[in-house]
């Protein structure tokens, strides 16, 4: 029995349902990043959750893998830790730099006699908001 | 799936029976249009030798410019320029591709029984990349020259002339060339096994090849990217690397190392790989501790994706980060010394033969101790601080990069040459060849451990009078380690012009490849074998293997 | 179908090396789901660092992201789920053998497709025309706000710009599959080419739903 015969029993309803929640939940993000919750760091984590939900809901249902081998999901989801360690390594450099030493990073006042091509003030102060 | 195979699946294409794949189709064009594993191995298996041989000019060239203190034979300009594309040629033309597109292509599917890698038009495409990739490279070479390290560190290589973005444009087309090589063979190890034969009745080859493609498809995308912004930075300025801009150059080395630690792993895990081949087939015993050293393969695989920062512990990463980065350093130790411990047993009470490929991995076990152990002083933060950017460093790598790998490479070229070819070498000039590679070796790069640890800084063009002996016995090495080159492809060419004289097991071995004629017919096996034991069943009587 | 055209169809486009189609199509899912990896990884690698910076620079890229246009990013987000449903249309008749119905959804899916590259291409222009273009191209003196929106656009115009040359390898690709499925070439026995680029084609709609809250929906 071959995989591509298995797929004949499916009916396209999932595939509907699956695409009128995707357009929900478009219309959710976007009705979302007009609401304040607070800190834009909420926000963010609000905008990704609703978004891995859509993935997810892409790769289970769209892209089969569900019904898949799961070596396909491993595959997929593996990706997704390796991007987890890229990022998360980067997330503790970055993070900490600043606390044992300041490097600067945060303040990019040109240095003296640097031609600049800008010219606004380099750092914005909280002040002009 | 067994149970599928019947026998008129097998005997399609009769008309191809007995014709070998060197024979198979002639003239240039059967070879470039070929989707054969095999001849494509050989392409590959040509083209990296071009490649060899032209960076390890560039090598000797630097050693002579080392020979004086001052100027010998080249401005320090052109000093940049050579060490670079020393480097680059070695890494992202030479040794990436070295075992896995040439000697894995090749012999990968014999091991595993099957007729061909997954997909063998995107095995041909690879290749085409990689002349592509080659060509770019060459093309940068001749307009202008890189001078910024094979390393493309920012926020010299965005500020520096010459044709860095056309370099680090070709260092991205190898890249995809890695990544197809990388899907096919995982592909194939996951999907092609010939039937009954189970993971842990695959050869140990194909676990070092399997995590080894892991890692091109993990990391080597993320390297793609890094260069790709890299070239944006070059041509519209973008900021990401540039702190005069706000950026932070040392994201850049975060992502360059994501890819270009694990592909340290890239290298050494197919050298591993063969020498897991060559110690029982050269001791005509099974291989002690077979699952530690595939699980150990794939040990490190992973664990190379997260020390990444220890080549950073001097750019101005965090301390916490650096800290956590060298902890995790020093777990690469277990599984290489869990494998070096098990082929150091294998050997142990076998009838052990000192033929070329066995004295190539004696070497290895050797040069990979001494590698890997100063591998250690470096990953250790303090130590690190002293040695970083040292000869120090450069001799580690070297032990590791070209004592190990390019070792375990000649290991396993003289071991599959009989296979490729179907031609016996000259076993006493191989072996006084081997001979020479040894001790040209240890001259050239033992010394610079000493000058490293006095602090001799790597890339400079100049030196203080003091280090000058060790130098020039360090250049000295590399003529000895050059005339073992030399005499080692006298005797490959030489063996070429024979008649085809090698029997299809000269090592009697145990492992599917050998099982089949020398050089192989065009669809591998006459018929698809049927695995019934493991593939380094020394034990049995010889007929009354696996195979039988 | 009869069992005798599906062999007839197995016969031909089974390669010599595998010996069932079964095995072909695993391999061939597999070998497409790793390939889909390294383009995760590829985008995920910008959108590290896309994130880490706007860490640093959050004031430039709440500056940046005012100048885009959410109700066109929204827009687009529709036309690439709806054609991501359409593909996936496309797979499910061309496995029950239904090849009209089969060519009119990859027709659909290349319409919305074109119709996402027109909207990139409203927005291109309309970021040209104000000036805001990557790294030193910026024209900060006409726009305003903080240096550091030079960076954002980098990004910007880097993610889209890959993720539009996605979309455009896409449209090739998709073309390609109508004139086969026109051919007849798709079968219940085999249809492994639209499997597989229906796989690359939910990936570049996957992307699209991170990148757009990322870039269009900062507050």
């Amino acid at each position: 029995m071959s995989e591509q015969a298995h797929s004949k029993s499916h009916s396209p309803l999932p595939y509907l349902l699956t695409l009128i929640a995707l357009l929900i939940l478009t219309a959710v993000t976007v009705a979302a990043s007009y609401v304040n919750f607070g800190s834009s760091t909420v926000n963010v984590i609000v905008a990704m959750l609703i978004a891995t939900f859509k993935a997810s809901l892409v790769a289970l249902v769209f892209m089969h893998l569900r019904h898949d081998k799961p070596l396909n999901s491993i595959i997929f989801v593996s990706s997704l830790i390796f991007l987890g360690i890229l990022l998360g390594f980067c997330m503790i450099d970055v993070d900490s730099r600043e606390r044992v030493y300041p490097t600067g990073l945060r303040q990019v006042d040109p240095p003296p006699g640097a031609a600049k091509t800008a010219p606004a003030p380099a750092a914005p102060a909280p002040a002009h908001h | 799936m067994a149970d599928t195979i019947t026998a008129t699946h097998i005997s399609g294409h009769a008309d191809h029976h007995d014709v070998d794949y060197l024979h198979d189709g002639k003239g240039l064009k059967s070879w470039l249009t070929t989707v054969d594993h095999k001849r494509i191995g050989v392409m590959y298996l040509w083209s990296i030798l071009f490649m060899f041989f032209l960076g390890g000019v560039f090598a000797m060239l630097i050693r002579l410019e080392l020979l004086t203190p001052k100027q010998t034979i080249m401005s320090a300009e052109t000093y940049n320029k050579v060490f670079t594309l020393h480097g680059a040629i070695m890494v992202f033309l030479f040794i990436i591709p070295s075992v896995p597109a040439a000697l894995a292509n090749f012999v990968l599917p014999l091991m595993l029984g099957a007729k061909d890698v997954a997909f063998p038009k995107l095995n041909l495409f690879s290749w085409y990349i990689y002349m592509a990739g080659a060509f770019i490279a060459i093309a940068a070479m001749v307009t202008g020259g890189v001078d910024t390290g094979w390393t493309f560190y920012t926020p010299y290589s965005t500020t520096t002339d010459g044709s860095v973005a056309l370099m680090t444009f070709a260092a991205f087309v190898l890249g995809f060339s890695s990544i197809l090589t990388g899907v096919n063979f995982v592909a194939t190890i996951h999907n092609l096994r010939a039937p009954g034969m189970g993971w842990f009745d695959m050869p140990l080859f194909c676990w070092g090849i399997y995590s080894t493609a892991l890692i091109q498809v993990l990391a080597t995308p993320v390297l793609a990217i890094t260069l790709l912004l890299l070239i944006m930075e070059r041509t519209f300025g973008i900021g990401i690397f540039d702190p005069k801009l706000g950026g932070d150059p040392v994201l850049f080395q975060h992502f360059f190392w994501f890819y270009s630690h694990p592909a340290v792993y890239i290298m050494i895990l197919p050298g591993m790989a063969i020498i897991s081949e060559i110690i029982p087939t050269f001791s005509q015993k099974t291989i002690f501790g077979y699952r530690a050293i595939a699980f150990s393969s794939v040990a490190i695989a992973l664990v190379s994706f997260i020390v990444w920062g220890h080549h950073m512990f001097t750019s101005g990463q965090s301390q916490l980060a650096s800290a956590i980065f060298s902890f995790i350093t020093f777990f690469v130790a277990v599984p290489s010394a869990i494998k070096t411990f098990n082929w150091i047993v294998t050997m142990y009470k076998g009838s052990v033969a000192f033929n070329a490929p066995m004295l190539y991995a004696l070497s290895f076990l050797l040069l990979f101790g001494i590698g890997g152990l100063t591998g250690i002083f470096l990953g250790a933060v303090s130590v690190d601080i002293h040695l970083h950017d040292t000869y120090f460093v450069v001799a580690h790598f070297h032990y590791v990069m070209m004592g190990s790998t390019v070792i375990a490479f000649l290991g396993g070229l003289h071991y599959w040459w009989p296979k490729m070819f179907g031609r016996m070498y000259n076993e006493s000039a191989a072996r006084v060849s081997c001979a020479l590679v040894f001790i040209g070796f240890n001259t050239t790069f033992l010394p610079q451990f000493v000058l490293g640890s006095r602090g001799m800084p790597r890339r400079y063009y100049n030196y203080l009078p003091e280090f000058q002996f060790l130098h020039q016995l360090s250049t000295v090495g590399s003529w000895i380690l050059g005339l073992g080159f030399l005499i080692m492809a006298g005797y490959l060419f030489a063996s070429l012009r024979k008649k085809m004289d090698a029997p299809a097991n000269p090592w009697h071995s145990r492992t599917l490849e050998w099982q089949t004629a020398s050089p192989p017919i065009t669809h591998n096996f006459h018929e698809i074998p049927t695995i019934g034991g493991g593939p380094y069943d020394y034990y049995r009587p010889v007929g009354k293997g696996r195979n039988a | 179908m009869s069992s005798h055209s599906h062999e007839v169809a197995e016969h031909r486009f089974r390669q010599h090396h595998f010996v069932t189609a079964d095995q072909q199509l695993d391999t061939s899912k597999t070998g497409m789901w790793l390939f889909l990896a390294t383009e995760i990884l590829m985008f995920g690698g910008l959108f590290v660092g896309y994130g880490l910076m706007q860490g640093v620079y959050p004031e430039a890229w709440v500056a940046g992201h005012h100048h885009l246009d959410r109700v066109l990013g929204a827009v687009n987000t529709v036309f690439l789920l709806c054609s991501s449903f359409s593909m996936v249309m496309a797979v499910h008749y061309a496995s029950t053998d239904q090849k009209s119905k089969t060519v009119m959804n990859l027709g659909i899916t290349l319409a919305f497709a074109f119709a996402f590259l027109a909207i990139k291409y409203i927005e291109y222009s309309h970021k040209f025309h104000e000036g805001l273009l990557p790294g030193r191209y910026f024209r900060l003196a006409e726009v305003g706000g903080p240096p550091q929106q030079a960076m954002f656009f980098g990004f910007y115009f880097m993610m889209t710009g890959i993720h539009g040359f996605h979309v455009l390898i896409g449209i090739i690709l998709i073309a390609w599959l109508m004139v086969r499925a026109n051919r007849g070439d798709f079968s219940s026995a085999y249809y492994t080419p639209v499997d597989l680029i229906g796989l690359y084609w939910h990936l570049v709609d996957l992307i699209w739903i991170y990148l757009f809250p990322l870039l269009y929906l900062i507050s």
